[in-house]
């Protein structure tokens, strides 16, 4: 159960985020998570209403998409999809391949509720 | 990567970022910050400076991880005795709870410091921090952190290491790679422990828990051992010497190294 130590340091950075921009709410929070990050979009859905009781982020949306594991092969060039656990190259089978999507764990963006609202 | 003049931005992550730059409007009194940092930034900046403190000193780090129970404590007891005459050894043991393994190190004449997690199920470079600044680093040439026996959360958490081992023992079956890809994937170099009980566990086959590896696309070394008695840890100590000299000279040509497998997805989509 890491995800809920990641939640807190996405939130972590989300309340710094929120605070250089004056916000007072955070309205939603979207991340991206590939399936060899480790750390399971349900799991961490679950320990956001936990961890983020009390912050800036409290009651904030928590949007996950998640990536597709692709691969691209030193050997025969092709790039595919491929599965957690077998990283081999859909085309020639060779395990010499570079992950190109699938291990991100990013905050991708946050949505604020301004503490003074401007005209536009 | 900073963040400030868009060098972040490449052509795998425009898409994300919508608007004009990072601080786009939505709707009234809404505004969308487009980020696109790891979601573990504190943890890696931590880590990044960890990694600095040892380079500064000349000391490779090395991150072992395995399950509980597959002979991490026991190959640094055997690692110790062949090496500790020739190389200054330090530990950090990582537990949930006692002071055990801290003291099986200390047994043998090394200094070691006990990170006691309580339930955190992983170390992280907060931990290591505080670990290494108990730690009296004058003449140490290897840092070993052993982490938490996990075969799951520690692979996710950079503490600042150069080389990651992740060990498998004979006991635990030849399909833990498959089965734990996460962790296996970021082995720099994969140990086989007690290759000694073999011809007891006639159901584990150390060629299939090879293949297993190379179809998460690694290359990394497969070192089996016999740690206990001292009995072969040979191609352990060989890998491990080549990785101190390899860093020595990495080092004086002003470079450093993270573990093999960075998530690549990550630098490729914009995270620093």
């Amino acid at each position: 159960m890491h995800e809920l130590s990641v939640c807190q340091g996405m939130l972590s950075q989300v309340s710094t985020i929120a605070a250089e921009h004056a916000a007072r709410t955070v309205s939603s929070i979207t991340v991206r998570i590939g399936p060899l990050s480790g750390v399971e979009p349900a799991l961490l859905a679950q320990a956001f209403p936990i961890a983020s009781a009390g912050t800036v982020a409290s009651g904030a949306e928590l949007h996950i998409e998640t990536l597709p594991v692709r691969v691209y092969c030193e050997t025969c060039g092709e790039e595919t999809d491929a599965a957690v656990n077998r990283l081999l190259c859909g085309s020639c089978g060779d395990y010499h391949t570079r992950l190109i999507s699938g291990d991100e764990l990013l905050l991708a963006s946050v949505e604020l509720d301004a503490e003074t609202q401007s005209a536009h | 990567m900073c963040d400030t003049c868009g060098c972040n931005i490449t052509d795998g992550n425009r898409h994300l970022v919508t608007g004009n730059g990072k601080f786009s409007r939505v709707d009234s009194g809404t505004s969308a910050v487009s980020v696109l940092k790891g979601l573990l930034s504190e943890n890696d900046h931590q880590a990044a400076h960890n990694r600095e403190h040892f380079d500064r000193r000349g000391i490779l780090a090395i991150n072992l991880m395995s399950s509980p129970g597959s002979g991490k404590t026991a190959l640094l007891e055997a690692t110790i005795d062949a090496l500790s005459k020739r190389y200054g050894i330090a530990v950090i043991e990582g537990d949930l709870e006692t002071e055990n393994d801290a003291e099986r190190i200390r047994a043998k004449g090394v200094r070691a410091v006990q990170i006691a997690t309580g339930t955190a199920c992983h170390l992280d470079a907060h931990m290591v921090h505080d670990a290494v600044h108990q730690l009296d680093l004058d003449g140490i040439n290897i840092v070993f952190i052993e982490n938490v026996g996990n075969l799951v959360c520690p692979a996710s958490f950079d503490l600042g290491q150069h080389r990651n081992v992740a060990l498998l023992s004979v006991t635990e079956g030849d399909d833990k790679p498959a089965k734990y890809p996460v962790m296996f994937r970021a082995a720099d170099a994969m140990v086989l422990s007690k290759i000694d009980l073999l011809p007891v566990m006639d159901d584990f086959d150390p060629a299939r828990a090879e293949r297993c590896l190379r179809d998460l696309a690694s290359r990394a070394p497969v070192l089996p051992v016999a740690a206990r008695k001292q009995m072969d840890i040979d191609a352990w100590l060989s890998w491990l010497e080549q990785e101190v000299v390899t860093h020595r000279e990495r080092l004086a040509s002003g470079q450093t190294i993270r573990p093999a497998i960075q998530p690549d997805g990550m630098r490729l989509h914009g995270a620093g």
